[in-house]
This record gives C-alpha cells, sequence and structure tokens, in this order.
C-alpha cells in the first residue's frame, strides 16, 4: 500500500474507533432511558472524556496528513471530510451525554404512555439506525445510501416538530407531570440535533467520494430559481 | 471551440519527431494574462507542446506538426510570420539556468542587441526594469558587470527571466523554471510569476503540483502525448474528472 494511504487508512481507523465509542454512548443512552438505569446513565457521561481525546487526536492526525502529504483530490477532500466527520462525532457523543444526563435527572421512569404518544422511542430507533448506517456508508463509500440516510432524517424532523403538541395536551391532562415532560422535550430535541449531525456525516461522505456539495442545497435552488 | 479570444491556442495539433506521435490531436485555448501549467509524467510531451508556440521545435531533425497553432488568432507555422519577430513576442524560460558567460548586464541587454539597439541609456532603462521585474535588481545592481556565471542557481534563473523580459513579449513560455532551486529562490520565482501576470500571458511546465496550485489559474494535465483534462487549477486539483489525472496528482500512477 503506498505510503499515503497506509497513513488515511490510521486516520480512517481512528475515524472508526471513535465511532463505536460514540455509537456506545448512544445505544447506552437508550437503555439507560428505557430502563432508569442511572448507573449505565453515569458511564456513558464518564466516556465523554475519552470522545474528547480521539476528538483532539483526529484533529492532529488531519492536520499532520495535510502538513506531510500535500493531499489533492480525493484526498484533500477526504482529509477535509474527516475532519468535519470527527467534528460532529465529538457532537453526537456530546448529545449522547446530554440524555444520560437527563436520565440521572429523572426521579422515575417517563411513563410508556407518553414515550408512545410522543413516539419518542421510536425517533430513538430511527436516530441509533440512521447512526449505524452512515458508519456503514463511511466504510463501503456507497454514496447512494448515503443519499438515503438524508432522507430518513425528514422522520425524526416530522416527530420534532409534532412532539410539542402531542406534549402540551398530555400535560394539560397531567400537570403533576410537568417536570417529566420537560425533560422529555429536551430528549426529544437532542434526537432531532443527532438526526442532524448524522446527516452532516452523510453529507460528508458524499462530499468526499463524489466531489458534490450537498448541503445548502435547497436554499441554493430556490436563490437560483 | 468557442469564439473566445484566446492569446494562445492549439487546434488539432499533431506533432511527430520522426514516426513518434509526440502530441496527439490537442485541442486547447489559453486566456490572456493568466497562468497555465502544464503537467504530466515525464515524456509526456508537455516541453514538446511548449515549445511549439515559438517554434524552437524547429530546429529539430525529422520534427513536423499537423493542426494549427495560433498567437493573438495568427498561425504562427504560416509562411509570412518570421521566427525571429514570433520569438520577440513568446519569450521562453528553461529548466537549467544558461545565462551566457558573459556579465550580467550584457546577459539582459543580449536580445536588445541583437535586434540591433545601441543606445546605451536605452539598455540601461531595460536592463534596470527587466531586473526588477524578476526579483534580482536589488541583488546585483552593484556588480553589472560581474559574470554571470559567478551567480547561484537561483540568481541565474532570474537573471533568465530578466534576460526574456528585456525583448518585452507577450508570452512567456517556463520549462519547470525552479525545478532545479531551494524553496526560498523557487519562491521567489514563484512571486515573480504572480506579479507578470499582470502584463504576461504565462504557460508553466512544472513537476511540483503544490507549486502549479499556487501559480497557476488553468492547468493542463496531459498523458502519453495527449491532451487529459484542462480546466480552472482549482478544480483539477480538488475534484478532476479523469481517474488518470486524479492517479497522477494524488501520486497513484503506474
Ligand atoms: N529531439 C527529440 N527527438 C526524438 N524524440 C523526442 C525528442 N524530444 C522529445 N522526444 C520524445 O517525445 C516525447 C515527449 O518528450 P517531452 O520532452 O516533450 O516530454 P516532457 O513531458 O517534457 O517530459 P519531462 O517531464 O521529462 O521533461 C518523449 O517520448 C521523448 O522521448
Ligand atoms: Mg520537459
Amino acid at each position: 500500500m503506498p505510503h499515503i494511504d497506509v497513513e488515511m487508512k490510521a486516520l480512517q481507523d481512528k475515524l472508526l474507533e471513535m465511532w463505536d465509542l460514540v455509537e456506545y454512548q448512544l445505544a447506552g443512552g437508550r437503555e439507560a432511558l428505557l430502563n432508569q438505569d442511572v448507573v449505565l446513565a453515569e458511564k456513558i457521561m464518564k466516556l465523554g472524556r475519552k470522545v474528547n481525546r480521539y476528538d483532539i487526536k483526529i484533529d492532529r492526525q488531519c492536520e499532520n496528513f495535510i502538513a506531510l502529504f500535500n493531499p489533492l483530490a480525493v484526498d484533500l477532500r477526504q482529509v477535509l471530510a474527516s475532519l468535519k466527520i470527527n467534528n460532529n462525532l465529538e457532537r453526537i457523543g456530546d448529545t449522547a451525554e446530554g440524555i444520560s444526563r437527563i436520565v440521572t435527572k429523572l426521579k422515575e421512569p417517563i411513563p410508556q404512555e407518553l414515550l408512545d404518544a410522543t413516539r419518542t422511542s421510536e425517533m430513538y430507533e430511527k436516530a441509533l439506525f440512521m447512526f449505524s448506517s452512515t458508519r456503514k456508508v463511511f466504510l463501503s463509500s456507497n454514496t447512494a445510501e448515503a443519499r438515503l440516510i438524508l432522507k430518513q432524517d425528514k422522520l425524526l424532523n416530522k416527530i420534532y416538530r409534532q412532539s410539542d403538541k402531542v406534549l402540551a395536551k398530555y400535560l394539560r391532562e397531567h400537570p403533576e407531570q410537568i417536570e417529566v415532560g420537560l425533560h422529555l422535550y429536551n430528549l426529544i430535541k437532542k434526537l432531532e440535533r443527532v438526526g442532524d449531525q448524522t446527516t452532516n456525516i452523510a453529507e460528508e461522505i458524499i462530499f468526499y467520494r463524489d466531489a458534490k456539495v450537498v448541503r445548502h442545497r435547497v436554499k441554493k435552488k430556490k436563490k437560483g430559481s | 471551440m468557442s469564439k473566445k479570444n484566446y492569446k494562445l491556442q492549439a487546434r488539432d495539433l499533431n506533432a511527430y519527431y520522426g514516426n513518434f506521435h509526440a502530441l496527439k490531436g490537442i485541442n486547447i485555448g489559453m486566456e490572456e494574462k493568466a497562468v497555465t501549467a502544464f503537467i504530466g509524467p515525464s515524456g509526456c510531451g508537455k516541453s514538446t507542446f511548449l515549445r511549439t508556440f515559438n517554434r524552437m521545435n524547429d530546429f529539430i531533425d525529422g520534427f513536423r506538426t499537423e493542426g494549427d497553432i495560433l498567437l493573438d488568432g495568427k498561425d504562427i507555422y504560416d509562411k509570412n510570420i518570421r521566427v525571429d519577430e514570433l520569438r520577440k513576442e513568446v519569450g521562453m524560460v528553461f529548466q537549467k539556468p544558461n545565462p551566457f558567460p558573459k556579465s550580467i548586464f550584457e546577459n539582459v541587454v543580449y536580445g536588445l542587441k541583437i535586434q540591433g539597439i545601441k543606445n546605451k541609456a536605452v539598455l540601461e532603462e531595460t536592463a534596470e526594469k527587466s531586473l526588477r521585474q524578476a526579483a534580482l535588481w536589488e541583488e546585483v545592481k552593484d556588480n553589472l558587470n560581474k559574470s554571470a556565471l559567478a551567480l547561484s542557481g537561483g540568481q541565474q534563473q532570474r537573471l533568465c527571466i530578466a534576460r526574456a523580459l528585456a525583448i518585452s513579449p507577450s508570452v512567456l513560455l517556463m520549462d519547470e523554471p525552479a525545478s532545479a532551486l531551494d524553496p526560498i529562490s523557487s519562491a521567489k520565482i514563484e512571486e515573480l510569476i504572480y506579479e507578470l501576470k499582470h502584463e504576461y500571458t504565462i504557460v508553466i511546465v512544472t513537476h511540483n503540483m503544490q507549486q502549479a496550485g499556487r501559480v497557476s489559474d488553468y492547468t493542463a494535465f496531459f498523458y502519453i502525448g495527449e491532451l487529459v483534462e484542462f480546466s480552472k487549477t482549482r478544480t483539477l486539483f480538488t475534484s478532476p474528472s479523469d481517474t488518470r489525472t486524479q492517479n497522477y496528482i494524488t501520486g497513484r500512477f503506474g
């Protein structure tokens, strides 16, 4: 393997390790939420420090790669994408940490009927699925699949947009649950963010594989026509 | 091709060294006052192509071309074109600095003297202007009578650029002008190209991808006598459209 490919592979491997860590945080957060497992939630929060160390390490690796290899074309796009993917992974890790923090603040589990009415479990399921699909696409470079991930984010946005009304209705009927309701709304917002950040990663993969920028595409179209 | 007014243009250009087909059906148009870089593996025909623009290949036995080479829309292989007039318009700088074994001053004004210009004031004025343009003036102004061979490689190369500029061409062809220079001298040449492009149309052959990226507006990638890709430099180096270009610029050829 050419030297440049060896270094690129090392960078990719580091990203994948970080990916696993963040996936564990995200999936663990769901476990902790559904089982009201405070011990697990605290463990996930502690992992944040490890994720931050990866973040710094990968940033430095990208910096060295650019300085030493003067990458061009697909190599350049890949290292630029790696920087942004790293950044988004770190933020997803942060968000997962935030979800676990919510679990530690809950005094009792969120009532199942409320989770169902707001479609929170479904949303969490979908966010996790998107996240692990993105990792697969990162390895396979299948940008057609990456584009499907962008579409999936629409469902998360939809659930998020409807959740305030559903929650408000529920809380009018159960005013004693107001605190739980606030925590849940916060959680739903975080899941929506995970969807956005995962979408960012999928866009970066499309950028470096196909040399196409998919970000802000909708806005541009409107301006152009 | 479009109706654009190109400074330099090749149309269906084929070139041969005897039976060897060195350039294959090249079509390209280069804008005025822009820098175009030629890149490609050794032996792909960059120098051959560059030399067709001032008919440097005419000296070579068995060399012939088919198709057109146009300067300002005029065919430079036309019978009415005088090669010495053409070379006044199209200056050239070679890979290895090739100063004459004369003084710095005599080197710079060499072309003018050949043209029959004897007026001392004119010669001195042109020498200073050209040496300034080539960013060499400050280093040599007190030693203009020193032998050019006593200059460093980087200084010699800038002297050759000054010599090319002295006859006030409108096109400057540079064949790997910085390949034998240290990073500082090389950077000086690059700065110079950046300055010169306000007045000149420049074509530079280089094996240094970063250099091509820094100095040129357009880049042409050649491969075994063919022009594979010609586009804006920033496009070619970030998202080339041909895999051969990508393999070459990322160092994955062969
Ligand atoms: N005088 C000559 N006689 C015969 N063949 C020649 C002559 N000059 C060049 N060639 C051939 O033409 C092809 C193109 O040569 P050219 O010098 O243009 O390549 P190049 O792209 O400038 O390479 P490099 O990067 O090594 O300078 C080569 O195969 C070379 O062998
Ligand atoms: Mg050459």
